[in-house]
C-alpha cells in the first residue's frame, strides 16, 4: 500500500508531530516500507485467531465507587504557566 | 418529490456515579472549577486509569433494559485528538469491543401507537473537560472538573423518521435510564447530551442518503427544531439538483439554525488503538444474572401492566409510567380509592395541572397520594360532585388539611338528603312554568335536554352541592 505525501503531512498535522520539508519525502518512503511489512502480515490468515487487546493474560480489576481524591487545585495550579479564576488559560482555540 | 428523513442519535449519557471513571474524584456538578480534577484527570506523567465498578454495572443496566446482548470481553481504546480540555490527548472510549451490543426498545408516539427501535451499540467512555473562550484576555480558560466523567454512549439505527419520533425516543429513553437509576437525566445539566445523524431520501427508496451530523443538542424541544430545521436545508439543496455533503452541523439556538463547524475541528483521524493502560473488561453469566435480579420493572413493563391490570388507555398508561415517581404516586392513589380510572383522571388533570403552574416537581406535591384518594373516596361515595371536588384539591393543595376536614369546615358536603332535595326541585319547577310547559310538550329525545335546564337551576339553589343523581330522578318523578 502507497502513501502520498499529502496524507503524511496531515496526519503528522494531527499528531502535532512537526516533519521538515526536506525529510518528508523521507519519512513518506520509511512509512510506505512499513505499510509494505503490514500488507504482508495481513496476508496471514487469522480467521480462528481472537484479537489480542493486551498482551498481558489478565483481566482488569475494577474500583469501587468512592471519592477518594481530594482537592488539591493549588498544588496542581502553582505549576501551571496560567491561571485565573480558577481556571488553567490556555492560548485561545476558537477565532 | 416526497421526502423520507431517516435520523439515528447519539445520546451521551452522564451515569450517576459518584466518582470519574478512571480516578476517585467527585463528580458533583457545579462545583468551583478544577477542585474536582485530580492527577489522573490532568494527566500528570505516570499517572494510570482504574475503572470503576459502579460504571460497568449501569452500563451492564442499560444493556439488560434494552435487551442487548453485553460484551463478555469488552476493550477499552484511546480516540486520539488535541483539544486542550482533553489533556491526555486522547479520550478513553470503546471501540472495537462495547460493552453493549445490539438492542432495542420500544416507543409510544402521541397518539398512542407504538414502534421498537434498534439500538446498535452503546459503550462506556470518559467526558472531556470545559472550555470557557469568553473573557480572558483573548486565551482560553479550561475547567477539568468534568474531565473522567462517566458517560454512556448509546448509538441508534437509523429508525427514526421525523422529529416527533427522535422526540419520543429521547423520552422512552429518558424514562428508562431514570427508572434505572443509571442517570440523573438532568439535560439542564448536560446529562444528555445528543448528536442527531439526518438524511434524506425519496419516498419509497431504501438506500441511505448522504447525511449530516449535528452535534451536542441538549434539550427535546431543540432536537425537534434542529431535526426541522435540517429537514428544510436539505429538501432545498436536494430539489435544486444539489448534493449533500456530508459534515459535522451545529444548532445554534438562538438563531434556530444549522451551521457547519469549521473544518479544522472535524478534519480528524482519530486512530483508534487498544488502550495499553487496561486490560480486557470480562463480564460473566453469574454477573450478568446478578445485575438481572435488581433491575426495577422497567416502563414498557409497567406501561402494559397498567393497561391489563387498571384498563388504561395506551395513552394514559404512557403519562402515568413516564417516571417511577409519578407511577408510584398513582397506584398509592388507586390503593387508598380503590378506582383505577377516576384516579389516573385525576393524577393527569388535576396533579399534573397543579405541578405545572407552579413549576414543581412531584418530590415538592403538597398533596400526599393517599390524601388524594381520600378525596377520590369522596366522589365515589357520593358525599361531594366532582365539580366540588376540584375546590376541595384547591384548599389541599393551599395546606388547608386534608379532604373530609374542608369538606366539613367549609359545608361542602352534597346534599343528599331526599327531603330537601324534594324542597329544591318543585321551588325550582314552580318558579319556571314556562319552561315546564315546554318540556311536557316536547317528546322523550328533547326532553333530555330540556331537564339539563332544571339540574342545573337546583344546582345553583344548592350552591353545587345537590347530589345529582337524586336531582334526576326527582325532576323525572316530578315532571309529569
Amino acid at each position: 500500500m502507497a502513501i502520498g505525501q499529502d496524507e503524511i503531512e496531515k496526519i503528522a498535522e494531527l499528531a502535532r508531530i512537526r516533519i521538515a520539508p526536506d525529510q518528508i519525502g523521507d519519512v513518506t518512503r520509511r512509512i510506505t516500507d512499513i505499510l509494505g511489512m503490514v500488507d504482508q502480515l495481513q496476508a496471514a490468515d487469522t480467521k480462528d485467531v481472537e484479537p489480542m487487546a493486551n498482551p498481558l493474560d489478565a483481566v482488569q480489576r475494577l474500583r469501587a465507587d468512592e471519592v477518594t481524591e481530594e482537592n488539591r487545585r493549588e498544588a496542581f495550579q502553582a505549576i501551571a504557566p496560567a491561571v485565573e479564576n480558577g481556571l488553567y488559560l490556555v492560548p485561545r482555540v476558537v477565532e | 418529490m416526497q421526502w423520507e428523513t431517516v435520523i439515528g442519535l447519539e445520546v451521551h449519557l452522564q451515569l450517576a456515579t459518584r466518582s470519574k471513571i478512571f480516578s476517585g474524584s467527585a463528580t458533583t456538578f457545579g462545583a468551583e472549577p478544577n477542585t474536582q480534577a485530580s492527577a489522573v484527570d490532568l494527566a500528570m506523567p505516570g499517572m494510570l486509569p482504574v475503572l470503576n465498578a459502579k460504571a460497568v454495572r449501569y452500563a451492564v443496566m442499560f444493556g439488560l433494559g434494552i435487551g442487548a446482548d453485553i460484551g463478555r470481553r469488552s476493550v477499552f481504546d484511546r480516540k486520539n485528538y488535541f483539544y486542550p480540555d482533553l489533556p491526555k490527548g486522547y479520550q478513553i472510549s470503546q471501540f472495537e469491543a462495547p460493552i453493549v451490543g445490539r438492542g432495542n426498545f420500544e416507543i409510544q408516539l402521541d397518539d398512542g401507537s407504538t414502534r421498537s427501535i434498534g439500538i446498535t451499540r452503546a459503550h462506556l467512555e470518559e467526558d472531556a473537560g470545559k472550555s470557557l473562550h469568553e473573557d480572558f484576555h483573548g486565551q482560553t480558560g479550561i475547567d477539568l472538573n468534568r474531565a473522567g466523567t462517566p458517560l454512556l454512549e448509546i448509538v441508534s439505527e437509523p429508525d427514526l423518521r421525523n422529529a416527533a419520533e427522535a422526540v419520543a425516543y429521547l423520552k422512552a429513553l429518558h424514562s428508562l435510564v431514570t427508572y434505572l437509576g443509571i442517570s440523573d437525566g438532568n439535560m439542564a445539566e448536560g446529562s444528555m447530551r445528543c448528536d442527531i445523524n439526518i438524511s434524506l431520501r425519496p419516498v419509497g427508496s431504501d438506500t441511505l442518503g448522504t447525511r449530516a451530523e449535528i452535534k451536542n443538542v441538549n434539550s427535546f424541544r431543540f432536537v425537534e427544531k434542529a431535526i426541522r430545521h435540517e429537514f428544510e436545508r436539505q429538501v432545498e439543496i436536494l430539489e435544486d439538483g444539489g448534493r449533500i455533503v456530508q459534515e459535522t452541523r451545529l444548532y445554534d439556538a438562538d438563531l434556530d439554525e444549522t451551521r457547519p463547524m469549521r473544518s479544522k475541528e472535524v478534519a480528524n483521524d482519530y486512530r483508534y488503538f487498544p488502550e495499553p493502560d487496561l486490560l480486557p473488561v470480562v463480564i460473566d453469566e453469574a454477573y450478568i444474572e446478578s445485575v438481572r435480579a435488581e433491575l426495577p420493572e422497567l416502563p414498557v413493563q409497567k406501561r402494559h401492566r397498567f393497561v391489563d391490570q387498571y384498563g388504561l388507555s395506551g395513552y394514559d398508561a404512557n403519562v402515568l409510567a413516564d417516571s417511577r415517581e409519578l407511577a408510584d404516586y398513582f397506584e398509592a392513589v388507586v390503593a387508598a380509592c380503590g378506582d383505577a380510572k377516576i384516579a389516573a383522571n385525576w393524577v393527569q388533570v388535576e396533579l399534573l395541572g397543579q405541578l405545572n403552574r407552579g413549576e414543581l416537581a412531584l418530590g415538592d406535591c403538597p398533596v400526599s397520594a393517599t390524601a388524594l384518594g381520600g378525596l377520590i373516596g369522596r366522589i365515589l361515595d357520593n358525599s361531594i360532585s366532582g365539580k366540588i371536588a376540584k375546590q376541595v384539591f384547591e384548599a389541599m393543595w393551599q395546606g388547608e388539611g386534608r379532604a373530609d376536614e374542608i369538606i366539613e369546615a367549609r359545608g361542602l358536603k352534597q346534599v343528599s338528603d331526599s327531603g330537601e332535595l324534594e324542597a329544591m326541585v318543585e321551588q325550582v319547577i314552580a318558579a319556571s312554568p314556562g319552561q315546564v310547559e315546554q318540556y311536557l310538550a316536547a317528546d322523550e329525545d328533547r326532553r333530555k335536554k330540556l331537564v339539563g335546564f332544571f339540574v342545573g337551576q337546583v344546582m345553583k339553589l344548592s350552591k353545587g352541592q345537590a347530589n345529582p343523581q337524586m336531582v334526576n330522578e326527582l325532576l323525572a318523578k316530578k315532571l309529569v
